[in-house]
């Protein structure tokens, strides 16, 4: 067993408010699908709802919006220009499938919560535990969140589905 | 307790004699498919890991379909390397420029059975659950570890039974009835689901059709769209018998009830799937531009639905019409009943088989302020092109109606 990093298990950043229904044409458009630079696909991250929104944020700062996000498209490129652009957790009250199991195999934490997006005000600092299960407010107070099942804490701990299949192949390659 | 089609394909795909929803199973995969766009993003992912050889090749299907022929050096590099990669490991199911379709359809035609476990890097590959498969969508990463391992994790999805009743009228086709069951649902309406779609009304439905519903399961959140096997599924996959249909005394999260003889033809307004109206109530919009093709509509009944309301009749002028048959195999069928002669000669556009305008990337892009009224599945802002442009989504009929008149029209007094 390889050992693991604590790096992504706890995030800390400043709250980004979304709505409802992002979906990933707005996340990325289709137009920048054919970059496979993942720092390229970052600098056009949600560039139709905040202009400049890659230059803007800080690393490690949350999206927190509301239901369904990451509609549409099963484009990986879209968590990965999250991820590139810097954001270190989207926090929502639904995922769209696809969009939560991409999040996880590139390393991009998803958290479900029903309430962070009604109570958390935009730019706050925000701390999320992903092992325990919750996110802490600039206030002190905790919101607690669903916990993810063991195997998909180990991807992300993993840092992703990538370094896990490395982890889980690197012998036969160099067979 | 019985089990639902999807529950009884997961467990087989598991190794165990039941499953029930909300469990995490791991799943042997029966079919993997990534094409031209998702794809080199798999490859890129299988060049870090250092090991790029799939545990089965019979299974690994690579179509070239979101912009073929290639469109730009870019395009070109990405079919290179999907090309070299199959060369390399000597796959037989490699659809080059020429021998190839929108990937869903291509599927549909020549690989999937019954009770097979589908997925495909590519969301739409849900529309495969209309012949009975469990089909669903996966990124690109999840694609690399498919195609290593042959294995996927799932989490046994709830059931929502789409109980169609009697049938469409004429002029109202399959489209109308996903439309209207995404306009009541939300997006977000079916959200990590299985969308079960049975009924008389369902039965009375081609396949064609049924690949047409199946394939907007995704717009409502849904993990797959799936239809029981019956006769005409066993004729269209060539198959003896389905292995699978869910049993009477299934469990379902909800029941939804549609009465296909009351549908009129429907349309998605800007900008999201689930904005749908009855079009008496749509007013006047103009088209710049309208889309018949995609991998929701672009099948042989689709073109035949058109042509019915464009013979002998012009593109409005002011309005461009752009035609693209779902595969080669259908583009040939059109040629052959005379479809392309009259798309032609009505003045539109026909394209060979790829996505085309459907995602934006390739032959007909709109520009700002244009509108666009079109047979595929998607009118996010900036979908078709620029973000100051608008993306109506109707039926083949409704589509061609409205090249002929230059607005949206309902098809129906064309086609009585
Ligand atoms: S036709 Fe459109 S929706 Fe279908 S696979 Fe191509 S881009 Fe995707």
């Amino acid at each position: 067993m390889a050992t693991y990093s604590n790096r992504i298990m706890e995030v800390q950043g400043r709250a980004w408010l979304f709505g409802d229904d992002i979906d990933t044409d707005v996340i990325l458009p289709g137009k920048y699908l054919v970059l496979t630079d993942p720092k390229e696909l970052a600098k056009h991250a949600l560039e139709g709802l905040v202009s400049g929104f890659s230059s803007k944020i800080s690393e490690g700062d949350i999206i927190v919006a509301g239901k369904n996000f990451g509609c549409g498209s099963s484009r990986e490129h879209a968590p990965l220009a999250l991820k590139y652009a810097g954001v270190g957790a989207v926090v929502a009250k639904s995922f769209s499938r696809i969009f939560f199991r991409n999040a996880i195999n590139i390393g991009l934490p998803v958290v479900i919560s029903k309430e962070a997006r009604d109570v958390i005000k935009e730019g706050e600092r925000l701390s999320i535990d992903l092992e325990g299960g919750s996110i802490t407010r600039e206030d002190g107070s905790r919101l607690i969140v669903d916990k993810y099942p063991a195997f998909l804490l180990e991807i992300l701990k993993d840092g992703g589905l990538l370094q896990n299949l490395k982890r889980r192949f690197g012998k036969e390659a160099k067979k | 307790m019985g089990m639902t089609i999807s529950e009884k394909i997961l467990a087989k795909a598991s190794g165990r004699q039941k499953v029930e929803a909300g469990e995490y199973i791991v799943g042997k995969i029966d079919l993997a498919m990534m094409h031209d766009l998702t794809g080199p993003l798999t490859l890129n992912v299988m060049k870090e890991v250092g090991y790029d050889k799939p545990w089965d090749p019979e299974k690994v299907v690579i179509i070239l379909d979101h912009q073929v022929p290639a469109n730009s050096t870019v395009t070109a590099e990405l079919h290179k390397q999907l090309r070299h990669y199959a060369r390399k490991h000597g796959l037989k199911n490699f659809h080059e420029v020429g021998r190839q379709g929108v990937c869903h359809q291509i599927l549909a035609e020549s690989y999937v059975k019954p009770g097979m476990l589908v997925v495909g890097a590519d969301s739409h590959t849900c529309s495969l659950g209309a012949l009975g498969a469990f089909a669903t969508g996966i990124g690109s990463t999840e694609m690399a570890s498919v195609i290593l391992t042959g294995e996927m994790w799932f989490k046994v999805p709830e059931t929502i039974k789409f109980e169609l009743v009697n049938r469409l009228s004429k002029g109202v086709s399959a489209k109308d009835i996903i439309l209207k069951i995404i306009g009541d649902m939300g997006v977000d309406g079916a959200l990590y689901r299985a969308a079960e779609f049975t009924g008389d009304g369902v039965e009375s439905l081609t396949v064609d059709s049924r690949l047409t519903i199946c394939n907007m399961a995704i717009e409502m959140g849904g993990k797959t769209g799936i239809v029981n096997p019956d006769k005409k599924t066993l004729e269209y996959t060539g198959t003896q018998e389905a292995p699978f249909r869910s049993d009477p005394d299934a469990e379902y999260a909800s029941h939804y009830e549609l009465d296909l003889s009351k549908l009129e033809p429907q349309v998605a307004m800007p900008h999201s799937v689930d904005n749908v109206k009855p079009i008496s109530e749509v007013g006047e919009v103009e088209a710049d531009q309208v889309f018949i093709g995609s991998c929701t509509n672009g099948r042989i009944e689709d073109l035949e639905a058109a042509a019915s309301v464009i013979r002998g009749r012009k593109v409005k002028d002011g309005t461009r019409l752009i035609v693209i048959p779902a595969s080669q195999r259908i583009y040939l069928e059109a040629e052959r009943r005379g479809y392309i002669r009259e798309f032609i000669e009505a003045g539109g556009v026909v394209c060979n088989p790829n996505c085309g305008p459907c995602l934006g990337g390739h032959m007909g892009i709109l520009a700002d302020g244009e509108v666009c009224v079109s047979t595929s599945n998607r009118n996010f802002i900036g979908r078709m092109g620029s973000t100051a442009s608008k993306v109506y989504l109707v039926s083949p009929e409704t589509a061609a109606a409205t090249a002929v008149e230059g607005k949206i029209t309902d098809p129906r007094k064309y086609l009585r």
